[in-house]
């Protein structure tokens, strides 16, 4: 077939656009380098302290792990089910609306109606101060949460597979692509229906919840900590699930290769349901600690997301899970570093440009390979 | 809603048997409309007006022209940009879902070209002539599109759809950006307002009927359209008598691009366009250039959505980066697409009309109709409503808050049409290459080996 001949083509027409994007790299981290010492010359250098660096660098981190979580999920069905799943996103939705209304529920019950808890304060006008969600006030309340948003959103997830996916299982991605964003659509908007459209606060704010890391000059709170422990406990059970359960073997050789995986017995709807009910508890995690971490929810702020994730999953290779939370982290830490060189209005359009140039250059992503290992 | 009705009643008639011949001049009727593709989509129009005028006739005249006079526009303008999303998707197969970003680049590009150096309010822009703005939108768009078409030639479907809607909301977040404003003031002197967004220019259309555009001075033109039409003849306001007008302009524009790619579809490259979309690779096995083919539709196929975003988003007075180009608008325009059946351009013309009229604007119409029956407060949020066990003002909260509603039904419907007809309406017609039939074989043929 010539593969090579053209496989040497495409490297060599890679080249200039690598050469180029190493350059650049390079240039930046010189810029950097010079920012960081004070010293300009001409349009390089400035002054930038290490602090601020190390504040965006960590504040890159927590939203790249929630972000490499919820594109677990995306990698996931991408890689079993062969479609990139646009609905994904408003799971994420669906995961911080359930998940924060349960929480609620147990911070708050008593002393202020359950319609206002369980709609996440679009009834009534309770406030966040009021209600009392935090992680060092009502623990046990934000983790029922974390939980409630799991099980809730995988079982939309499932639920949304049985009546939409299934019957159109051997149709092409393009085809299953389509009916993904008809199922966005309700999604979200039935989410607009039940909560209201407006954008409102809902973690309350605790004195001393900053705790300082003075070696690194890291104000670090007690929330983004929370996110760390959660993000990465659930990746690590995502891989402990993934190398050494037979379910997670299933899934790797469905990734891999489907035809075979089918011939050998695996069965293949129950697989395919796991993937839902992991990549969709995921997605609802993720969505759910998303809104620990920014403090607001509003209807539509998944499907928002949806495009750093797909970034992210893309970056890291679609359909490889490490990929997914390697890349993640990578454009967590592009959106937020990048400011440093452009204006913020730009931090998310540098993220859809890193995406656009990995897929340009290296359309594999990192990681390469249609693989869930 | 009696022309939609008909082809049922007509099928029912030979089987009634009683009155034959009047029956089987409506069916002769309804099937040479059908057959005639003008006569398809006038039919549709005609239904679609009957069932407005139903909804609102009781409000007068004025209102039942304004309701026509919009469901016309956004039924022409859908059916603009369906028409160019149909040539890169419907016959060649790429998945482009950057709609919106093509439409803002044409439409910003031409605002900033023609807007005043030195404008009472808003930024500034180059004061060069309309005609030169629009060609320069168009341009402006094509040469994005050359971009986006980079990723096409290289990308699978879906990661080429994923990266037109990164491209899309880059576009978007730019001309949102107060700082890319600002750049652009200082180079090229025309800004595009940032999150504010600009004035457009005033529209020619407007100026034939009011000398300098300005309400109370009309020409001679609008002078006898008016006495007419307007307060001293039957009574229709003036801003719906230039709505038409307008519409005019549109349904030129529109007979314009479907004659353009109905050629287009029929010369040799629209030939090469279906083959890459059917098989890349046996048309990269024929000696055709696919990458120039790829490269070439999404060019035409951009300039084309500029064009369609200045005839759409130019007339509307301001336009503003977000929620105008937000990615939802790229896919009312692929749901009116897939209505329509890709690949077919009548469909994509009917498509966008009905698309308009029955899942964008009918909704809201209907809802605020019902809620004006209905004698209830409405509850301030879901819950609350919930709460109350009364349906009565359950329903009227989901009446008043009909827009989540309406989207929901619009996912539904995409996913209905993709399950059960994702043809679409119309579909994909038989496009016969050979020169010979070849739907017909001879019985037995099967067996040939």
């Amino acid at each position: 077939m010539g593969t090579t001949d053209s496989s040497i083509v495409d490297a060599a027409r890679a080249r200039p656009g690598l050469l180029f994007v190493v350059l650049l790299a390079g240039l930046l981290l010189v810029d950097l380098a010079a920012k960081l010492a004070g010293v300009g010359l001409g349009p390089i250098g400035g002054s930038l302290s290490v602090d601020r660096l190390g504040s965006n660098l960590w504040n890159g981190v927590v939203i790249g792990l929630v972000i490499g979580l919820a594109g677990i999920g995306l990698s996931m069905t991408y890689s079993i089910l062969s479609f990139a799943n646009f609905s994904h996103g408003d799971l994420v939705s669906v995961g911080a609306f359930s998940g924060w209304g349960v929480a609620f529920l147990i911070a708050g019950l008593g002393d202020i109606p359950v319609r206002a808890l369980l709609t996440v304060r679009d009834a009534g006008n309770a406030s966040p101060g009021a209600i009392g969600a935090h992680i060092l006030t009502t623990p046990g309340a934000i983790l029922v949460g974390l939980v409630a948003a799991f099980v809730v959103t995988a079982l939309l997830a499932v639920a949304l597979d049985r009546a939409f996916y299934k019957p159109m299982r051997d149709r092409d991605g393009i085809s299953l692509l389509i009916a993904s964003i008809g199922a966005a659509l309700i999604v979200r908007y039935l989410l607009q229906f039940g909560y209201g459209s407006d954008r409102r606060g809902v973690t309350a704010s605790v004195d001393a919840s900053n705790l300082a890391f003075d070696p690194l000059g890291l104000s670090v709170n007690a929330h983004e900590l929370t996110i760390l422990v959660a993000a990465v406990g659930l990746m690590l059970a995502m891989h402990g699930m993934l190398q050494h359960t037979k379910l997670g073997t299933a899934m790797r050789a469905m990734a891999d290769n489907k035809d075979l995986a089918l011939i050998t017995g695996i069965p293949a709807e129950r697989v395919v349901t796991a993937t839902w009910i992991i990549g969709g508890g995921l997605a609802g995690a993720s969505g759910y600690l998303y809104v620990l971490l920014r403090g607001t929810i509003q209807f539509d702020f998944g499907w928002l997301l949806l495009l750093l994730i797909f970034a992210a999953v893309i970056l890291g290779g679609i359909g490889s899970v490490y990929g997914a939370i390697v890349g993640g982290l990578v454009i967590g830490v592009v959106f937020t570093t990048s400011t440093i060189w452009i204006p913020s209005d730009f931090n998310q359009a540098a993220a859809f440009a890193v995406m656009i140039l990995m897929l340009l250059l290296r359309p594999e992503g990192l990681f390469g390979g249609v693989t869930t290992a | 809603m009696s022309d939609a009705d008909a082809p049922g009643g007509s099928a029912s008639g030979p089987s009634a048997g009683g009155s034959e011949a009047p029956e089987s001049a409506t069916a002769a009727l309804v099937e040479a409309a059908r057959e005639s593709d003008l006569g398809l989509v006038v039919g549709t129009l005609l239904a679609i007006y009957a069932a407005a005028t139903l909804l609102t006739f009781t409000d007068g005249l004025n209102s039942v022209v304004g309701l026509l006079e919009t469901l016309t526009f956004l039924g022409l303008v859908y059916a603009l940009t369906a028409l160019a999303l149909n040539l890169q998707w419907g016959y060649t197969g790429l998945f482009n879902i950057g709609v919106a970003g093509f439409m803002a680049v044409g439409v910003y590009t031409m605002g900033m070209v023609v807007r005043s150096p030195d404008p009472a309010f808003g930024p500034p822009g180059l004061g060069l002539p309309l005609p030169v703005g629009i060609v320069a939108g168009m341009g402006m768009a094509a040469l994005l599109g050359g971009v986006a078409a980079l990723p096409a030639l290289r990308l699978k479907a879906d990661y080429l759809a994923i990266v037109t809607l990164g491209l899309s909301e880059i576009v978007r977040l730019s001309l949102q950006s107060s700082a890319f404003d600002n750049f652009l003031r200082d180079t090229i002197g025309a800004g595009t307002g940032g999150g504010r967004g600009m004035g457009m220019p005033d529209n020619p259309v407007r100026d034939l009927f009011l000398v300098d555009g300005q309400a109370g001075t009309p020409t001679a033109f609008g002078d006898l359209v008016f006495g007419v039409f307007g307060s001293d003849g039957l009574g229709i306001s003036q801003p719906i008598l230039i709505g038409w007008g307008y519409i005019a302009v549109l349904a030129a524009f529109l007979v314009g691009f479907y004659l353009l790619l109905e050629r287009l579809g029929r010369s040799p490259f629209g030939r090469t366009m279906k083959a890459i979309r059917e098989d890349e690779l046996v048309a990269d096995s024929l000696g055709k250039d696919v990458n120039l083919v790829k490269i070439k539709v999404f060019v035409i196929g951009c300039a084309l959505m500029g064009l369609a975003g200045i005839l759409w988003f130019g007339s509307q007075g301001n336009v503003s980066p977000t929620p105008q180009f937000r990615p939802l608008l790229t896919f009312y325009v692929f749901i009116a697409v897939i209505i329509g059946g890709s690949g077919s351009n009548t469909g994509s013309v009917l498509g966008g009309i009905v698309f308009a009229a029955v899942l964008f604007e009918g909704p809201r119409r209907v809802g605020g109709t019902v809620r004006g029956l209905i004698d209830a407060q409405t509850p301030p949020s879901f819950a609350d409503a919930v709460a109350s066990l009364d349906p009565v003002t359950f329903l009227a909260y989901a009446t008043e808050n009909v827009a989540p509603l309406q989207f929901v039904f619009l996912g539904l419907v995409l996913v209905f049409i993709i399950h059960r007809r994702p043809e679409g309406i119309l579909g994909d017609r038989i496009e016969t290459a050979a020169a010979v039939d070849l739907s017909e074989r001879p019985a037995g043929g099967e067996s040939d080996e």
